[in-house]
């Protein structure tokens, strides 16, 4: 008698329970990987080996369907263009009279800008270099914004880099493989952008919400915005540089302030991402590596400790001091720290061992009396 | 000799992998940016089709946990949170599965609406996660369009548990 014949082991589970048991189980399995997901961190380390390669992977494929898909497009805006030129025709026109006057008005305001940043010697920002990528893939569903271009890492595109088309900022990037990046877009609920109104300098923080249109958080100030409102990314944070055109700010049914993004209005099968990591790119690398540290002796350095000593030992009853006493005994100390550092400044700077880095190199003191 | 084929169980292949093969194939093809006559095209929750008729044909072992893969792959090409759409999915699988008995021997339209319900529970349970996870309320608007984009492909879950519904008469 086999093992299987027993009449023991003839029962069988019924399958709707062994289904219920399944079923249970890969909640679980879900639930865990929700928990275990840190997408909303938006991190290097959050955008894990397993997203990477489904985007190497799903790159080709994508890539392929995208093909006939741009053909397809094409003939689609051929056939709208056709049908729609009188329409356009007039809108064009109307559109050349109102840039004619901006551009008179551009042309007069370049030229005072250039002669007040001469008299200001201002420098102008180093051109940021950009990579051109084509769009594979689109989600734009309400819990996931994002886009697939065609270059990655061998292009030198990092996480963070903001990407535009061609008429304005469309978001950054969140993953790179060695030819594909992931690219949040600033419509996906999880974007949060520092922006600024161009007319009033207010700030807000530019809020997507799965929709079209992601609305103006966190404004201060007594009528910050008014609709058709330029808004601007303000640099603040460091993740994207000042000034790329995001929009026009609009009032929403819900009353809230939202951007009408430009991007919307080009195509989306080309995108620029720019290879801007944080501001210490746009300044002048030589100078930041430059050291301008005064050296100080050890005489010095002994000096300055006794004063310093002096000045944080609290008043004794034997030597009382206040009022305009302590003020000129105070002066009197900030003047010999002055000359103590105004001669050691002056001396020839001895051989200091070399920085760790720019970064822990401590910044120049320009303001030293 | 018809009595025997009918007794037979059904080939996991047939109607749990290459349905979910077809899902996966038409996720690529929507995620296409295209834009006809300056709009986007729409874009369904496809393994939903599968997750309404895959509890109506039957109990399956392997069913959730294909589920939940076919899940882990819409996080992963659309860019969401992992187990996001895992979990939306199998709560409407599981609702389903526990009212079957209640939908066997329902007119169409009547499952029509059983699926726009499923399909609601889903998104519901979406924008619930997405909210907690993201701290912020997705767009309503947005998620309307997804759910009806989702509901008008009910003709293809009608035909899945029409071509598998009677294949096991120990499920009828």
């Amino acid at each position: 008698m086999s093992f299987r014949d027993r009449s023991n082991f003839d029962m069988k589970v019924p399958l709707t329970w062994t289904a219920g048991v399944a079923v249970i189980i890969a909640a679980v399995i879900g639930v865990a990987l929700l928990l275990g997901d840190r997408r909303e961190t938006l991190q290097v380390q959050a955008y894990g080996v397993t997203k990477n390669v489904v985007d190497t992977l799903s790159a080709p494929v994508s890539s392929t369907l995208a093909t006939p898909g741009r053909w397809t497009g094409n003939v689609f805006d051929l056939v709208r263009d056709y049908f729609l030129a009188g329409a356009q025709n007039h809108g064009l026109r109307e559109e050349i009279n109102d840039l004619h006057a901006w551009q008179d008005k551009a042309i007069a305001l370049q030229n005072e800008n250039q002669r007040l940043r001469a008299v200001l010697g201002l420098k102008t920002d180093p051109p940021i270099p950009m990579v051109t990528a084509h769009v594979i893939a689109d989600s734009r569903g309400p819990f996931a914004d994002s886009r697939l271009a065609n270059v990655g890492r061998e292009l030198g595109v990092t996480v963070g880099n903001p990407v535009m088309s061609d008429r304005g900022l469309i978001g950054r990037v969140i993953g790179v493989g060695h030819d594909v990046s992931r690219i949040l877009l600033l419509t996906d609920i999880a974007s949060r952008t520092p922006v600024v109104i161009d007319r009033t300098n207010a700030r807000a923080i530019l809020s997507g919400d799965g929709g079209p249109n992601p609305k103006l958080a966190y404004m201060r100030g007594q009528e910050p915005v008014k609709v058709g409102d330029r808004v601007l990314t303000s640099g603040d944070g460091g993740v994207f540089p000042r000034g790329l055109p995001v929009g026009v700010a609009v009032q929403g049914l819900d009353g809230a302030w939202r951007v009408r993004l430009d991007a919307d209005s080009s195509p989306i099968d080309f995108v620029r991402i720019l290879l801007f990591t944080d501001f210490s790119q746009i300044a002048e690398q030589k100078d930041a590596m430059t050291s301008a540290l005064p050296p100080l002796s050890t005489a010095d350095a002994a000096e300055v400790a006794g004063k310093v000593k002096a000045m944080s030992a609290p008043p004794t009853a034997a030597s009382p001091k206040a009022g305009p006493a302590a003020t000129a005994d105070a002066q009197a100390t900030a003047k010999t720290l002055a000359n103590a550092l105004a001669a050691s400044k002056a001396k020839p700077a001895p051989k200091q061992p070399p920085q760790p880095s720019p970064a822990t190199t401590p910044p120049p003191d320009d303001d030293t009396p | 000799m018809s009595l025997m084929q009918s007794t037979r169980p059904l080939d996991p292949w047939r109607w749990l992998g290459l349905p979910a093969l077809v899902c996966v194939a038409g996720t690529f093809l929507f995620a296409v940016p295209i834009k006809v006559f300056g709009l986007q095209l729409p874009e369904p929750v496809l393994p939903m089709i599968l997750a309404f008729a895959w509890a109506v044909i039957r109990p399956s072992v392997i069913a959730p946990f294909l589920l939940v893969l076919l899940g882990l792959f819409l996080d992963l090409f659309w860019g969401g949170p992992l187990g996001l759409w895992g979990v939306s999915l199998l709560v409407s699988y599981t609702v389903v599965l526990a009212s079957r008995s209640i939908m066997t021997g329902q007119s169409r339209p009547m499952r029509q609406v059983w699926f726009a319900s499923a399909t609601a529970l889903t998104m519901l349970t979406g924008f619930l996660i997405t909210s907690v996870v993201s701290l912020a309320v997705p767009n309503l608007l947005s998620v309307f369009w997804q759910f009806l984009a989702t509901t008008v492909l009910y003709p293809f879950a009608h035909r899945l548990i029409e071509r598998f519904e009677d294949a096991d008469v120990r499920f009828r």
